[in-house]
């Protein structure tokens, strides 16, 4: 019998302690909870849904929900999940929440590294961004331990707009609209439908309307999305990104569905 | 034995407050021949005086390229460059896997300063015997730097280093004013003209022991393919330059005219090449 509750549920020192009588905190130095072994990534804990972007007249619009979800518990409602880098660039983030913190002060260390102790005129743009986040990623799954997330990032310098995906295999790809997670299935066509051959002339209330749309659809679908969002605009003045908003939504059509739920009849 | 006390150790500063290992390595730079280096809105340029240890041998390598965008001309032990530029080509791949980037011209300057400054300051160690000139184009323009030794850089509108690189330099500081809006061919006229005055007494600048690096447009006798990218031209390819160059001003004769002798009194008289200016011989 062990007689110490903090070693109980935990691995045994076989070498070191047989029957298990040294307490946690006499443990030799090398003897940590995880026995010496490097425990990695196996998957995403606390987890966001789709991110959303796409193309317009002036620049990019990027958009997410602020839940952060614990499984299928909707755990903490009023997360951000875009993140502005520099000044001309803002990456979002689906998949593991932690993952992101971590990538969001690798990269703020980045900005004062590059930005604020060269201040030689050489800023970052979207594409270094992007590119950078790249390497990142595809180290950490080539390590085998990925940081689990689907990253957009967008951005408008030079006059020019960048868009682009990269995720936790390092895979990168750009277009004009682009959206991960749930929403590469259900707000993808949507988007796509909506803003290709008009990424030069859609302006930005236009853009907006269609992202908030996509929104809504995702919010009646998926069911780790919330009501609540925010909207990144990336365009030659700068990155904003707005406060949290609210999707507007009507269930009076779920009155009439039948076949499953509590109906009798 | 030693020219100093206080010199057998570079971690030492003398009374004085002087690190003599450093300025040694310093005189190594002037042992070596002078390259110039001019930079106007659209270019900037290397130019550089080449030696050949003999009749047979070939003649020193004085330019290499670092990147599409950046290329330097050395003075010095041509193997501690060789470690520098080394260091330079990986620094400028970095940039470019990292961030898709090609590096920018003055981080990779500060970059082998702050490597040569380390040398001036660890026991054990001694400083690089080389100076280079760079020149590169990046998104803020062209440019060109100095690095020197001491762990220094600075950037130029046009400077020279090597042997009796003083004397280009009065040529550079008499024209620069004019640099800014040469043509590329003005701009190597200029280059020659300022390398031609490190040149000993009989001696002219040949295809052979001349280089010339470039970056910017393409100029007029360069084919039509030509990029912005570094290049080096030597041999056939830089005769049309050479011949471009005006002749040398006659030095003025040893009784100066009344004119010429309150010129040159109120402006300060270009410093005669140096007596004890201890430069190799060339062979050729």
């Amino acid at each position: 019998m062990d007689h110490f509750p903090t070693n109980w549920g935990r691995p045994k020192y076989d070498n070191f302690d047989t029957s298990a009588t040294y307490p946690l905190h006499n443990r030799g130095q090398n003897q940590s909870t995880t026995s010496g072994a490097t425990q990695h990534t196996q998957q995403p804990i606390v987890t966001g849904t789709s991110v959303l972007a796409i193309k317009f007249k002036d620049g990019i619009m990027i958009a997410a929900d602020t839940l952060a979800s614990y499984g299928s518990l909707a755990r903490f409602k009023g997360v951000q999940r875009l993140h502005p880098v520099g000044d001309y660039t803002v990456v979002g983030a689906s998949g593991d929440m932690s993952d992101f913190q971590y990538l969001q002060h690798i990269l703020d260390g980045l900005v004062i590294s590059e930005e604020t102790t060269a201040q030689d005129g050489h800023t970052l743009g979207p594409a270094e961004i992007h590119e950078y986040l790249s390497q990142v990623m595809y180290a950490r799954r080539s390590k085998m331990n990925p940081l689990w997330n689907s990253l957009l990032v967008g951005g408008v310098k030079d006059g020019q707009r960048f868009l682009a995906y990269v995720d936790l295999l390092g895979v990168t790809y750009s277009a004009s609209t682009l959206a991960t997670g749930y929403g590469a299935y259900i707000a993808q066509p949507l988007l796509r439908k909506a803003v290709e051959g008009r990424e030069n002339t859609l302006t930005e209330p236009e853009a907006r309307a269609i992202l908030e749309n996509a929104l809504r659809v995702l919010f009646y679908r998926d069911a780790r999305s919330i009501n609540q969002y925010q909207i990144a605009t990336i365009t030659a003045n700068g990155a904003e990104i707005s406060a949290s908003l609210k999707l507007e939504t009507s269930w009076g059509f779920a009155e009439g569905i039948r076949g499953y739920g509590a109906q009798t009849q | 034995m030693f020219r100093n006390t206080y010199d057998s150790d570079n971690t030492v500063f003398s009374p004085q407050g002087r690190l003599h290992q450093v300025e040694y390595a310093l005189e190594a730079v002037k042992q070596g021949s002078a390259a110039v280096g001019l930079r106007s809105k659209t270019h900037a340029i290397l130019l550089a005086l080449k030696r050949s240890s003999g009749e047979l041998a070939s003649y020193q390598q004085k330019m290499f390229r670092i990147d599409d965008h950046v290329g330097i001309a050395i003075a010095g032990l041509t193997s501690d460059a060789r470690v520098l530029s080394n260091f330079m080509r990986q620094q400028a791949m970095g940039s470019k896997m990292v961030f898709n980037r090609p590096v920018p011209v003055n981080r990779l300057v500060s970059a082998i300063a702050d490597k040569a400054q380390v040398n001036t300051q660890e026991y054990g160690r001694r400083p690089y015997g080389v100076g280079f000139l760079v020149v590169g184009l990046d998104h803020t323009g062209p440019h060109l730097y100095e690095f020197s030794p001491s762990g220094t850089s600075f950037e130029y509108f046009a400077v020279s280093i090597g042997a009796r690189s003083q004397s280009a330099k009065t040529y550079l500081e008499k024209h620069f004013e004019s640099f800014a809006d040469c043509d590329l061919e003005d701009l190597i006229r200029h280059g020659l003209h300022a390398l031609r005055e490190t040149l000993q007494q009989d001696k002219e600048l040949t295809i052979n022991n001349t280089a010339i690096g470039i970056v910017g447009p393409a100029g007029v006798h360069e084919g039509t393919g030509t990029s912005v990218d570094f290049r080096i031209l030597e041999g056939p390819p830089i005769e049309v330059y050479l011949q471009t160059m005006q002749l040398k001003e006659v030095p003025p004769p040893t009784a100066p005219t009344p004119a010429a002798a309150s010129a040159s009194a109120s402006a300060p008289a270009a410093p005669p090449p140096a007596a004890g200016d201890e430069d190799v011989q060339m062979s050729e």
